[in-house]
């Protein structure tokens, strides 16, 4: 075998003798001029490993070739602030929560695998994130999804959507993960391009803080966890970095990856062991791209070279060859770097864990990536030109034709229902609406309790999470996006997305510190498309800038289309938020009877790609919403304040289907009724439907009212006292307008999903 | 001095952590035992947790059974150590022949996790002797494959020797006469589906009800004379 190989092997050799041999770039995603750029680096042609290595990191997915000159903004704007311990361009960034401990956070797509086979897709992407957590030195601690599918009653979301709640459900569940939120919605425009986004969470002591240098000549290169198969094989470069066809020929399932949350729970035990015990130099997660991503990756951002004898790797397929094994994306792997004095012990304390560890390589002084097959050598580069240096674009960049013909085309124009029975219907109606009914379908999947440390999880703006059990430190986390309003101006859209985040986090009485981000395109080749990123990525910047709080990192996924039909630019936003005490949160509900029932924040005549036009007219035009972020500010230091002096009973954003929607979900969850009298001179339906954006419904507790409304009052914050819970009140009662019993509230908004499924 | 109550951890074990806490918020002070160990290190009881252990392969708990820990547990209970299993725990005792009957995938066919409102049947077992008989209890339950089945001769005689411990007042996954979870015969062993250990505090959990689980298991072991409940 080894014989035989010998002969058809691709070594830097035979790439020296046969120079004009004639090589698949094209195939593998490569343009004729990053060929040519390859040769110059090489000074020959690329061995075929080598070409396969330049082909998978310098594919979109893991270069950012077109997204890189955007995303420099963040590094550009962003505030300084002592907390960030660790941002762009690390696995995930860090924050310190106080002077011992640092959670660490991060969104990630996995859209195109979870199209083509939904299970593994989704699972393999929950997997995928846990491993950038650990790789920080954290112990991860939740996950939360962020979920788009095509319309509810489309046949194919009755594939998808199944198969992506049970992957997620299978691989956090099995893995021990609590799930303690995120956010499901339905628009024909993710028909063929679901968006699957995955985030976790981890804690660590500041101490533990990792590096994926792979420094210090003579350390030894561990590969940790599972053995390394054909699964996966061209995932970045096949399915993340390219558009799906309109035909659909072929079958790409083979490049999905197979997900073992069993391994990835003893990788969490294993890693930590050993970060706690000291043994581990450096540390680099394997996901897409495989150990070509993390031996380039951690050669490149060592001070020295690397040397892998590649037969070494443990493999579960025969006959594998070496570029293979390189681009093998195989799930649940690890790569060490350890002191040749402590490789002993590492060994032995994986085993101990029944986990497989083998020593593939050394840490060299060469300044070179030299990876042998059987003594031969297929691949010997300088692991920078990889890992740092690869093609960086430019690309056109054109406003999109219709947008000021959208601009016009304005929800408030459209027919409103009039009278008070057509807008009680509508009540209901929006309740039972795909994106706003209850989502517990889905959420039931997961576990939510593992751990013991969930103090809000589903279905509250955001989940909170216990940190520490003697100081009660926890941090508050919301994931959120709106296509919609970012289809109408991505700029604005990507923004409120951005402030409905902030807000989540705040309404908790949690004080937000830190973004993530999950930025969901069309092919960047469409100057359009490069337009709308170029949009979003400034107005999250700017946001954060203005918002005082970094992006510490996230991840970006073009070619979200079919053929010329991209799906609406939808940048997800996850904010991450700090609770000195979480036995002080604020919940989701209408606390007792007899509290004050008000609304924070002022509300405008804003309908345009709201859920109602959307849901009543199926229409998109007009402009979004306004978003002001002074306000957004304001309005957060007042819920800390009032959260850390018990002054609310309970609290709710108000997002899509506006104040209407937001009552129903407080009524539905808290068990009470809610009496409610709108404020004089108002239009019922604008109130109740409008999504002006910086709005939050309060619970003021019985002899509070005054105070709250004073802190209003001194920080300039418009307060409207809408009425009192009552237990006695069946549901919903609208003086002067019309009443909804509790029963045919709960109907409309309960169990939707499964029955439109066909469950 | 305080009753030390043994956690085992197996490959895949999720909530051992949790039922440590648990432990140690009752009052009792948790000791963590290890799949191999081959002693039990002198522990008074024995709390298997929940999780996947050795992932679930082949069939959930069935690995587990043969593990070295396992063999330790099943003499220990034999000589009257109490012994809870919970969720997984519980499908590794029924895989170990320690309880009667088997839990399979739920009749749903889907993980959920609901809380689950439990009516304890009996205070006259190691776990549960601190509740009174009738009193209802609040756990969440969360598993894919927790329907408890049994033949009928089977379930009569746990019904006759009032084995059945807790019963769903909501199946949540069609189990066989709403059975939660059960006993063995000197009621030393039992096992439920719903987690006790995620019901320990009100700022985390559905109640506090699972803390008198624990409780229940001290007040065995102090030898506190008879059920608080027991007037029949």
């Amino acid at each position: 075998m080894t014989r035989e190989l010998a002969m058809t092997v691709d070594t830097v050799g035979v790439a020296d003798a046969t120079p004009d041999e004639k090589q698949p770039w094209a195939e593998l995603g490569l343009k004729e001029d990053e060929y040519e750029r390859i040769r110059k680096i090489l000074g020959r042609r690329p061995t075929q490993s080598e070409l396969a290595m330049y082909s998978i990191m310098w594919s979109e997915h893991c270069s950012y070739k077109s997204s890189r000159v955007h995303l420099r903004q963040f590094n550009e704007k962003n505030p300084r602030t002592p907390r960030l311990l660790a941002g762009i361009g690390e696995n995930a960034g860090v924050v310190a929560i106080d002077e011992h401990i640092a959670v660490t956070f991060k969104v990630e797509s996995h859209n195109h695998p979870s199209y083509v086979e939904p299970k593994q897709g989704a699972a393999t992407g929950v997997g995928g994130i846990i491993r950038d957590i650990i790789a920080m030195g954290a112990r991860p601690i939740a996950v939360m999804d962020s979920l788009r599918f095509g319309a509810i009653d489309h046949p194919d979301t009755a594939r998808v959507l199944p198969g992506v709640v049970d992957g997620i459900g299978h691989y956090g569940n099995c893995v021990g993960l609590p799930n303690i939120g995120g956010e499901t919605y339905f628009d024909p425009c993710y028909q063929g391009n679901p968006l699957v986004n995955a985030l976790s969470v981890g804690v660590m002591p500041r101490s533990r803080l990792q590096s994926m240098q792979a420094s210090g000549a003579g350390n030894i290169v561990i590969l940790l966890g599972a053995k390394t198969g054909r699964d996966g094989i061209g995932g970045v470069s096949v399915l993340a970095s390219a558009t799906f066809s309109e035909s659909g020929e072929g079958d790409a399932r083979p490049s999905v990856q197979v997900g073992d949350p069993f391994t990835e729970k003893l990788l969490i035990e294993v890693c930590l062991e050993l970060f706690d015990a000291g043994l581990v130099v450096g540390v680099q997660d394997l996901g897409g791209a495989g150990l070509t991503c993390a031996l380039s990756e951690t050669a490149a951002a060592g001070d020295g070279g690397m040397h892998v004898d590649l037969e070494l790797v443990p493999l579960r397929a025969k006959g594998m060859e070496p570029h293979d094994i390189l681009a093998s994306e195989s799930q649940e792997r690890m790569l060490l770097i350890v002191d040749p004095a402590k490789a002993e012990e590492v060994l032995a304390r994986s085993h101990r864990w029944g986990l497989l560890a083998t020593a593939i390589g050394t840490v060299t002084g060469s300044g070179r990536l030299v990876i042998d097959f059987h003594g031969q050598t297929v691949v010997d580069v300088p692991p920078k030109s990889l890992a740092d240096e690869g093609p960086v674009y430019d690309r056109p960049i054109a406003e999109p034709n219709d947008l000021a013909l959208i601009a016009v085309d304005r929800a408030e124009t459209l027919p409103r229902p009039s009278t008070d029975e057509e807008i009680r219907q509508t009540v209901l109606d929006m309740a039972a609406s795909p994106n706003l009914c209850d989502k517990s379908w889905i959420t039931e999947q997961y576990d939510s309790s593992v751990f013991g440390n969930t103090v809000l999880g589903a279905p509250h703006d955001a989940g909170v999470i216990r940190l520490d059990e003697r100081t009660g430190v926890g941090i508050a986390i919301s994931l959120d996006g709106n296509g919609r309003f970012a289809r109408l101006d991505p700029y604005t859209g990507a923004q409120l997305a951005l402030a409905e985040a902030y807000r989540n986090v705040a309404v908790t009485g949690a004080t937000p510190i830190a973004v993530s981000d999950c930025l969901n395109f069309g092919s960047p080749e469409d100057p359009h498309v490069m337009w709308q990123f170029e949009r979003a990525v400034t107005g999250i910047a700017d946001g954060c800038q203005k918002l005082g709080i970094p992006v510490t990192g996230g991840n970006v996924s073009f070619y979200n289309q079919t053929g010329r039909d991209a799906i609406h630019p939808t940048p997800v936003i996850g904010v991450l938020g700090v609770l000195d005490d979480v036995a002080r949160r604020i919940p989701l509900g209408l606390g007792r009877t007899g509290d004050t029932i008000a609304l924070l924040g002022s509300t405008a005549e804003e309908l345009s790609g709201s859920e109602w036009a959307a849901v009543k007219h199926g229409h998109l035009g007009g402009v979004p919403p306004k978003v002001d972020l002074d306000h957004e500010m304001k309005l957060a230091e007042l819920l800390a304040r009032l959260a850390g002096t018990e002054q609310l009973a309970a609290a709710h954003d108000l997002s899509e289907g506006g104040l209407a929607q937001a009552l129903v979900e407080a009524i539905c969850h808290s068990g009470l009724g809610a009496q409610i009298l709108l404020p004089e001179g108002v239009d019922p339906f604008t109130y109740l439907f409008s999504e002006s954006s910086g709005r939050v419904l309060v619970v003021i507790p019985r002899g509070q009212e005054l105070a709250v409304r004073t802190a209003c009052e001194q920080r300039g914050l418009p307060i409207t006292p809408l009425g009192v819970t009552d237990a006695n009140t069946d549901g919903l009662h609208l003086r002067d307008h019309f009443d909804l019993g509790r029963a045919e509230l709960e109907a409309a908004w309960r169990g939707r999903i499964g029955a439109r499924l066909g469950e | 001095m305080t009753a030390r109550v043994g956690i085992v951890t197996f490959p895949g074990s999720l909530d051992d952590r949790d039922a440590a806490r648990a432990v140690h918020l009752a009052g009792a002070e948790p000791v963590g035992l290890w799949h191999d160990d081959a002693a039990l290190a002198g522990v008074d009881a024995v709390f298997l947790p929940g999780g996947f252990s050795y992932g679930d392969a082949l069939r959930c708990g069935a690995i587990a059974r043969f593990s070295q820990v396992m063999d330790a547990i099943a003499q220990a209970a034999e000589r009257g150590m109490p012994v809870l299993g919970v969720c997984n725990g519980f499908q590794v005792l029924c895989e170990s022949h320690l309880l009667p009957g088997a839990l399979v995938r739920n009749a749903h066919l889907r993980y959920r996790n609901r809380p689950a409102r439990l009516r304890v049947e009996t205070d006259r077992t190691a776990w549960t002797r601190r509740f009174q008989a009738g009193a209802e209890v609040v756990f969440p339950a969360k598993h894919g494959e927790g329907r408890y089945v049994a033949d009928e001769a089977t379930l009569d005689e746990l019904e006759r020797s009032g084995r059945v411990v807790f019963r769903y007042l909501d199946n949540p996954n069609g189990s066989m006469r709403d059975i939660a979870g059960v006993a063995n015969e000197a009621g030393n062993v039992v096992g439920l589906m719903p987690h006790p250990e995620h019901a320990v505090e009100a700022l985390t959990g559905p109640s506090t009800d699972g803390l008198g689980v624990v409780a229940s298991v001290l007040a065995h072991l102090s030898g506190a004379g008879e059920p608080q409940g027991a007037n029949r």
